[in-house]
């Protein structure tokens, strides 16, 4: 048996584990994945957290990736840090950089086992801006430019592919040289407030050469979280990584109220394994739930098993094609060959409505203006009531 | 995540000599898996794979045998299989989970 077939019928722990911290958030990014805005009052307690902290050092899950929201508006996020490092779960976090003050940065600097995600959408604050909110492109930039003096080398940038941002996948590779930094660029999902925007922001047929192309020029400098496997069937060379959705296999999500999802796109109740505040924890939840175990078993092709690609795009993201109103035995929304296109036209037309994000944690609840380049939306600014992320720092 | 070791590769260069003593490094840890083992490094923050079940036993012995035939040995790998696990354990060495263990002073 070769080792991802291992990875097909999954492992002991997951390799990958996300867990969001809190719902709450300073952005409102048009195309969040979790939705996020407010706190949800039945987010886990800071003992609850360090349970589930003691129950990935038992279970060896060497890091866990941390985001939200924005983890680091929790008033216990460093304490938390720290009590992850202390027991042997090392931590990556994703932050948009408004707690990464100087001081901060030099205290990350000197912690070892401690990584550092920032998110950025552009390669200017135009481009950023129109998806992550006004200001947001120089917080991020101050954060970056903190870590860098600091002596924090090898923090990653992170990107989500944008129809408008694929243009600048040089400028991002300039702006991660000049910190010091590693460039990392993760495809955007139809996940949460994505839905929403997914028909505007999705990159176009050609976009998706240039990333793919671009990728295989960049080699492995140019970290993916592995997320482009469906480019691979516009070629013969495969993208650098694991060729397989690893929902629920090696990649699992925990929310910020301990809810386990497949993956970190799959909030939603149909990928819902459990909750880490059930008997046995987290760890039953990996290796008991019902939906894990049915995520384990081989995958037909369904649809695509006559496809020439299937065999390197397998079938592509499952949280896309779920989140599309697509069957998940067929093709991807974005399959490179063109095949998700008569179905996709079926969807709202007869062939039954998209699913919708069911746990919407959205400050506002008004649907947005489009996405306009340069004209950043007007947001309703945060109020310091108990909703907001920044109230009681 | 990077599957950063190729554990075919050679280890020439890092002084490789498999009648010396060696150990799992003290930042790797190894988390065992049906099919062999995590390995994950807390320095360089690499995940990589042992792909056997038998190269994990191996990996374990290197610290009680005072070279690595007898780690072979006690981990029971046929004879005719040790110029494998040899390579492999070169390439794991030239990747830093395994090192050499002469100059760690231990204690009894």
């Amino acid at each position: 048996m070769k080792l991802v077939e291992h990875f097909h019928t999954g492992l002991d722990a997951p390799i990958c584990l996300t867990w969001e911290l809190t719902y709450a958030c300073n952005l409102a990014c048009e195309h969040c994945l979790s939705s996020s805005g407010r706190r949800d009052p039945r987010e886990l307690s800071t003992a609850e957290c360090k349970a589930v902290i003691d129950e990935l050092q038992r279970m060896q899950v060497f890091y866990v990736n941390i985001g939200g929201g924005e983890p680091t508006v929790r008033p216990d996020f460093w304490e938390l840090l720290d009590y992850a490092i202390d027991h042997q779960v090392g931590v990556k976090f994703s932050t948009n950089g408004v707690r990464i003050t100087p001081d901060r940065a030099t205290q990350l600097a000197a912690t070892d086992y401690v990584d550092i995600q920032i998110s950025l959408d552009g390669a200017t604050a135009e481009v950023n801006d129109a998806v992550r909110g006004p200001g947001s492109f120089d917080m991020a930039w101050r954060a970056m430019e903190n870590l860098a003096e600091a002596g924090f080398t090898g923090f990653k940038i992170s990107v989500v592919m944008t129809r408008h941002n694929v243009s600048q996948l040089d400028e991002f590779k300039a702006i991660a040289d000049r910190f010091n930094a590693q460039l990392r660029i993760t495809r955007l999902r139809p996940s949460g407030r994505g839905a929403d925007v997914w028909d505007e922001l999705h990159p176009t047929h050609e976009q998706q050469l240039r990333i793919y192309e671009w990728l295989l020029d960049n080699g492995e400098q140019v970290l993916t979280g592995d997320s482009f496997f469906h480019l691979n069937a516009l070629g013969s060379t495969p993208l650098p990584g694991l060729n397989l959705c690893g929902a629920g296999r090696v990649v699992c999500l925990i929310d910020p109220i301990g809810d386990v999802y497949a993956c970190p796109f799959a909030i939603h109740d149909e990928f819902l394994a459990g909750n880490v505040r059930d008997s046995g924890g987290f760890k039953s939840v990996w290796r008991s739930s019902e939906l894990f175990a049915r995520l384990r078993q081989p995958q037909t092709g369904g649809a695509c098993s006559s496809c020439s690609a299937y065999d390197s795009c397998q079938g592509g993201c499952m949280a896309a094609k779920f989140f599309t109103g697509l069957p998940l035995d067929g093709p991807d929304p974005e399959c490179v060959k063109g095949n998700a296109e008569s179905a996709l036209a079926l969807v709202g037309a007869g062939g039954g409505q998209p699913p919708k994000p069911d746990k919407d944690h959205s400050r506002t609840g008004a649907r947005r203006a489009p996405v306009s380049l340069g004209l950043p939306t007007v947001r309703v600014p945060d109020r310091p009531c108990d909703t907001s992320p920044l109230a009681g720092r | 995540m990077a599957c950063a070791v190729s554990t075919e590769r050679a280890g020439a260069e890092t002084g490789w000599d498999p009648r010396r003593p060696y150990r799992l490094s003290p930042t790797v840890s190894l988390r065992p898996e049906p099919f062999g083992a995590l390995v994950y490094d807390f320095t360089t923050r690499r995940l990589s794979f042992l792909k056997t079940l038998a190269l994990v036993r191996v990996v374990k012995e290197l610290a009680a045998n005072p070279d690595v035939y007898g780690a072979l040995a006690a981990a029971e790998v046929p004879a005719a299989e040790n110029q494998r696990y040899l390579d492999a354990l070169a390439g794991l060495l030239s990747a830093g989970t395994i090192q050499p263990r002469e100059n760690v002073r231990e204690w009894a």
